[in-house]
């Protein structure tokens, strides 16, 4: 049987057609709910194997990108998303759920939490990129082979696609930068591109050493900004007409959806 | 009630590129003293709440405790404190108000936001002043203080409830005149006089709702009096005598030229032009697409951001409003040359760079928040547009085949979804029939709207979850002339009963006409059956978005407006849309001169850069990454190509969700000239017709399936100068669409694009039509980019050049054989002949693929005795290049037999531009085409 992804759409949501998209393609059964109709009835949300927050400009962004959204979180839901982190069921946010993670504590989730499966207070943030502005452009996101992130287990190819934002720059504190590194929670990270070493465009927003996605210690939680979910068939790649490929994003949503069916 | 005001400041030692921005402009502004620069974020709260309240909505909503901390508020030396006027939609502080209800601070009433910019160094007060108008407000929307804060107003004002009567049965001609003047109607005599028979006939005078909605429903922007007018033509020759042939009495320029070229195609699967809010064309068995391009160029002049938002949000409803969901967002930007020199532009108006800032950022902010691609577009730099810019917004949409209700029915619902309604925008539909002048910006403030694209987006998921379960007989979007023309259309057979204390408010004190009038965005209007009336209710609580039964349709014609159950308005739909008389226009105009053809350039390599450095040349990647082109998935060519996504693409290629595995696409192409408006309107028609359509050809779309819009920008048309050259526009707009067999499917005018100086002179803009094309593409694996793919290849140029301005009368079949020759897979890469010609062309191609592209000159088909050297960079229409791998040159050629096509290069492998033919062999790196280009 198809493990059951919701994905989760909130008041200025806009790529959750794109991620349920590639759910269905990675061999999931995506349904697309609104958060009003998970609030009156949050015990639903255990009947899904994945969770899925797509991209999109929650309440837009007024207040930081995915500042109300990790709100939301933390209240209306904060008890059915405990025991889904609790039951270690996947989770992945993409570019505004990333945001909204962050925010909310669950990436990169280390540290005391106040009671299990909830989130330990913010670690992190992902802010206005260092243009000063939002930028569209594909890029390269190199895997960290150790890390413990369902998501990427096994990945060893770099993944292309997309990134799309304007707040995407992670920003910590050294301690916690060196704490993500030590455990190998930083499974991708923006690789130089051609012709382009190390820093902008390859990483598009200056985020601390090139950290595109973060997961949790125990390899559940993935976010990360660029979107996979808009590289999922040849045609879209830019190098398309060349005979240019490129990793898959893909590859991510069929190693969530695979660890979700044998859950 | 307590009021509060709290600041929020990034931690010491965490970068603002906000800041860091600020620091640039001023830099560029010329304010030298200035060494830091801090930004806070200002919110002001009324309510009842206590201080614990407020710690909890600091902590937990205002700050991102990582970088941000709350702060004290405290004077500075050198400060400029900015808030917006009321009225004024605050996004922000609606979200501030929705995120107090998820903490449970139910106390707060009203929010309002605003920055603090603190500045440290030398800056006097004086200089403050000047940053606040230059850099960090404008008067239309924000007020500032360089000496205090500012603090908004939160008093709620009663509204009287009471319509005014306008007493007009016995004014005299003069006095409707003022009277049309002083409200600013936009009616001309014989309108008010129509106006005045009609109530004299009642026996009794209009109400201000009744006036208001009249000049609405007959401006300029809604009827298009202009286009239907019947004009005398004269036509004279250069040396001044009549062309009596050209000359005569033109029976209405849509009727005549743009609706009758589509009957004479009659193409089938045109599913509806000219009579919805977009045109409609099929795309598959199940799907048909809309596409629709409308104009925003006066509230932009005054308002760059909120003129261009909302022209993407006003455009985009249009395309909802034919059930369709937004698939792709087009944009067209026409600014003065951003090095202008400020003394050169007159008073009252912003400066072209600011301007294209406001106008950048007002599009990106909609389209990547509504999640709609922006796929394609172009900007064009022109002194004639300093003081008028022109901000093109287009919209493509997907709905089901049969699947958008037209007709409501006697007792449906009139239900208005989205935004709540506020005083915004009053009178932008005549404001935009209108001239500007100095004084514009001062009286018609209120034209401009800040735009609420999140709440756009819920209106659209509200339309579709109908649209899907069969819950309206009808729809269509407030836009230009709000309420009262989306109600006075919709119910223009069936009339309809409305009461204006059930539209819910933003805040209090809006009289009934104001009410009915206001152009607050994001609202859709629908006929619901009583029956599903608790399904769309449902729908949009889901969705957290107002819903409002306003009123409910009749059977008899008659439009009545209450408020609180008294009648302030009662027009009959009969009047109220057929009673308009139509217009007798004059409209004269001579013909140009021959064509003067410049010599063959002194020094190809220099003139190659120059052209390639020129600002309606160079890449405009800066600005396009600014759009999210990639959301939806379905962009399959995107707008720069090639191996490092620097060369520029031709046109887009969109796949829609609704048909991702169907291997069919829609590409968008446009083309614009207005050089060429100024000599020849009726060559800049066939010029851009072609372009649009060689745009999309080049791409892959089937050239026996093309539809064309029709935006024409133009000054007033009540000078028989201006109306001249539209008219000669139109008939080349007629005489190019049947040629390539494109059919128009929707269009609009802009008309009274002039500004007046101080000396009161009113200048023009240049006549520019745009032509947006929608290509359907039959095989998405068959479309090709214009980046140069492989060393070896041959480049074909197809098309030859000549010295007239119009296509070759082969064009039209030379298309029907190149895209044979594509679908054949027999096109390696392909690049239409634009701005800078051949070698422009050329260039572009080799940047693309970092691969060198050698030309020989002598090998050009060219006629009319035209030189290599002339040929370099002359732009003529009608002229693809073409890269052809060896193994399918002959082939190529075979399927281009009987047609211009001559192999003038090949692609190397030495990255390199190597020019023949015409002089000494002249040779360019690619790497410099590519700086020049890039502009580093």
């Amino acid at each position: 049987m198809k493990p059951p992804v919701l994905v989760l759409r909130v008041t200025g949501t806009n790529r959750d057609h794109d991620a349920a998209r590639a759910c269905a393609l990675a061999g999931g059964a995506p349904e697309i709910v609104h958060v009003n109709a998970l609030a009156e009835d949050p015990g639903r949300l255990a009947d899904y194997r994945m969770l899925v927050l797509p991209g999109g400009f929650s309440y837009g962004d007024d207040l930081g990108a995915g500042k109300v959204w990790a709100l939301l979180l933390q209240t209306l839901l904060s008890a059915s998303l405990g025991d889904f982190v609790a039951a270690g069921r996947p989770i992945i946010g993409i570019c505004n759920g990333f945001q909204a993670l962050v925010k909310a504590g669950f990436l990169p989730g280390f540290g005391q939490a106040p009671r299990p499966g909830a989130a330990p207070r913010q670690a992190a943030t992902l802010t206005h990129n260092d243009s000063g502005h939002f930028e569209c452009r594909w890029v390269e996101l190199a895997p960290d082979p150790a890390s413990p992130c369902v998501f990427t287990r096994g990945l060893s190819e770099p993944i292309t696609c997309p990134v799309a934002h304007g707040e995407g720059k992670l920003v910590a504190s050294p301690a916690v930068l060196s704490e993500i590194e030590q455990g190998h929670l930083a499974p991708l990270r923006y690789a130089p591109t051609a012709g382009h070493p190390a820093g902008y465009p390859g990483n598009p927003n200056g985020s601390a050493r090139h950290i595109a996605a973060l997961t949790n210690p125990a390899g559940t939680i993935l976010g990360l900004m660029p979107h996979p979910e808009d590289h999922i068939t040849p045609e879209q790649h830019p190098g398309y007409h060349r005979g240019a490929r490129g990793g898959s994003g893909l590859a991510l949503f069929e190693r969530g959806v695979a660890y979700a069916a044998q859950l | 009630m307590r009021v509060v005001r709290m600041e929020v400041a990034k931690k010491p030692g965490i970068r603002d590129p906000r800041a860091e921005k600020l620091l640039r402009e001023l830099a560029h502004l010329g304010v030298a003293g200035v060494r830091s620069v801090v930004i806070r974020d200002v919110f002001h709260f009324a309510g009842d709440f206590d201080d614990r309240d407020l710690r909890l909505l600091g902590e937990r909503l205002l700050v991102d405790p990582v970088i941000e901390e709350l702060v004290a508020p405290r004077r500075f030396e050198a400060a400029v404190d900015v808030a917006l006027l009321p009225g004024v939609t605050d996004t922000v502080a609606e979200t501030v108000l929705e995120g107090a209800r998820l903490l449970g601070v139910l106390g707060l009433v009203r929010a309002a936001t605003g920055h603090l910019y603190a500045f440290e160094g030398a800056v006097d007060a004086a200089q403050l002043e000047r940053i606040a108008a230059e850099l960090l407000a404008n008067p239309v929307i924000q007020r500032w203080s360089v000496v205090g804060s500012v603090s908004p107003s939160f008093d709620a004002t009663p509204a009287s409830g009471d319509a005014c009567e306008i007493p007009l049965t016995g004014a005299d001609d003069a006095r409707l005149s003022e009277l049309s003047r002083e409200r600013r109607l936009s009616l001309d005599l014989a309108e008010m006089q129509a106006i005045r028979a009609h109530f004299a006939g009642l026996g009794r005078e209009p109400t201000d709702l009744e006036l208001e909605m009249l000049a609405q429903t007959w401006s300029e922007h809604c009827v298009h009096k202009t286009f239907r007018a019947r004009i005398t033509y004269t036509e004279r020759r250069a040396d001044g005598t009549v062309d009596e042939a050209a000359s005569g009495v033109v029976d209405g320029l849509l009727n005549s030229y743009i609706r009758a070229a589509t009957e004479a195609l009659d193409r089938p699967w045109v599913r509806s032009a000219f009579v919805d809010n977009a045109g409609i064309v099929a795309f598959d068995e199940r799907w048909d697409v809309a596409f629709k391009v409308e104009t925003h160029n006066h509230p932009s002049a005054l308002e760059p951001f909120g003129g261009a938002n909302t022209g993407v949000g006003g455009v985009v409803r249009d395309v909802i409003g034919v059930s369709a969901r937004p698939i792709a967002v087009t944009d067209v930007l026409c600014f003065g040359p951003l090095d202008t020199a400020p003394e050169a532009l007159p008073a009252g108006a912003l400066h072209p760079a600011r301007i294209e800032a406001g106008v950048v950022h007002g599009i990106e902010d909609y389209g990547n928040k509504m999640g709609i691609p922006t796929v394609n577009g172009a900007i064009v730099y022109d002194p004639g547009y300093a003081a008028n810019p022109l901000v093109y917004c287009g919209c493509v949409g997907v709905l089901p085949r049969d699947g958008h209700p037209t007709t409501p029915e006697p007792g449906d619902l009139v239900v208005v979804i989205g935004g709540k309604t506020g005083r915004d925008g009053l009178r932008g539909a005549t404001f935009s029939s209108m001239e500007m002048d100095a004084a514009t910006g001062v009286v018609s403030g209120g034209a401009v709207q800040i735009g609420h694209p999140v709440h756009e987006k819920q209106a659209l998921e509200v339309v579709l979850a109908a649209r899907d379960a069969g819950l309206y007989h009808a729809i269509t979007d407030c836009g230009a002339g709000g309420l009262s023309s989306a109600v006075g259309e919709m119910a223009a057979t069936l009339g309809a009963d409305i009461e204006l204390t059930r539209v819910p408010l933003k805040y209090t004190g809006l009289e009934p006409w104001e009410i009915w009038l206001s152009e607050a965005q994001e609202r859709m209007v629908l006929a619901v059956g009583p029956a599903a009336w608790p399904q769309v209710q449902a729908i949009a609580r889901l969705h957290a978005i107002p819903c409002d039964a306003v009123g409910t349709f009749r059977a008899d014609g008659l439009l009545r407006i209450t408020y609180e159950g008294r009648v302030v308005g009662e027009l009959d739909a009969g009047f109220l849309h057929a009673g308009i008389p139509r217009r007798n226009m004059v409209a004269e105009w001579t013909q140009p001169g021959p064509e003067v053809i410049d010599l063959a350039p002194q020094d190809i390599a220099a003139e190659l850069l120059r052209w390639l450095a020129d600002p309606n040349v160079s890449s405009k990647e800066d600005v396009v990454r600014r759009y999210d082109h990639e959301v939806q998935g379905g962009t399959v060519v995107k707008p720069f190509v090639g191996v490092a996504a620097d060369g520029p693409g031709d046109a887009a290629v969109l796949v829609p969700q609704e048909a991702a595995d169907g291997g069919v696409g829609v590409a968008l192409g446009v083309g614009v000239d207005p050089r060429l408006g100024r000599r020849d309107p009726y060559a800049m028609a066939w010029a851009v017709v072609d372009e649009a359509i060689r745009n999309v050809v080049a791409v892959g779309a089937d050239p026996a399936q093309i539809a064309i819009l029709d935006n024409f920008c133009w000054g007033n048309p009540s000078l028989p100068d201006r109306l001249g050259s539209l008219v000669r526009c139109c008939r080349g707009c007629y005489d190019a669409a049947v040629a390539y067999g494109t059919p128009f499917v929707s269009g609009k005018d802009s008309l009274n694009n002039e500004w007046r100086d101080a000396c009161g002179v009113s200048h023009p803009i240049p006549p520019t039509l745009l032509i947006s094309a929608l290509g359907r593409v039959p095989d998405v694996t068959r479309t090709a980019t214009s980046d140069a793919k492989a060393a070896g290849d041959a480049l074909y140029l197809v098309g030859v050049t000549r010295s007239s301005l119009l296509p070759p009368s082969d064009a039209p079949a030379l298309y029907v054989a190149l895209h044979q020759a594509m679908r054949a897979g027999l096109v390696r890469a392909c690049h239409d002949l634009s701005e800078g010609g051949l070698l422009v062309c050329a260039a572009e191609m080799a940047i693309g693929g970092r691969l060198g592209v050698t030309v020989d000159l002598a090998a050009v088909p060219a006629a009319d005795g035209l030189t290599p050297g002339q040929v370099a960079f002359l732009e003529r229409p009608g002229r693809l290049l073409v890269e052809v791998a060896p193994a399918g040159a002959a082939a190529f050629e075979a399927a281009l037999a009987g047609h211009a096509c001559a192999a003038v290069g090949a692609v190397t492998a030495t990255a390199e531009l190597v020019v023949s033919g015409a002089g000494a062999e002249v040779r360019v790196a690619v790497e410099a085409l590519r700086a020049a280009f890039r502009g580093r």
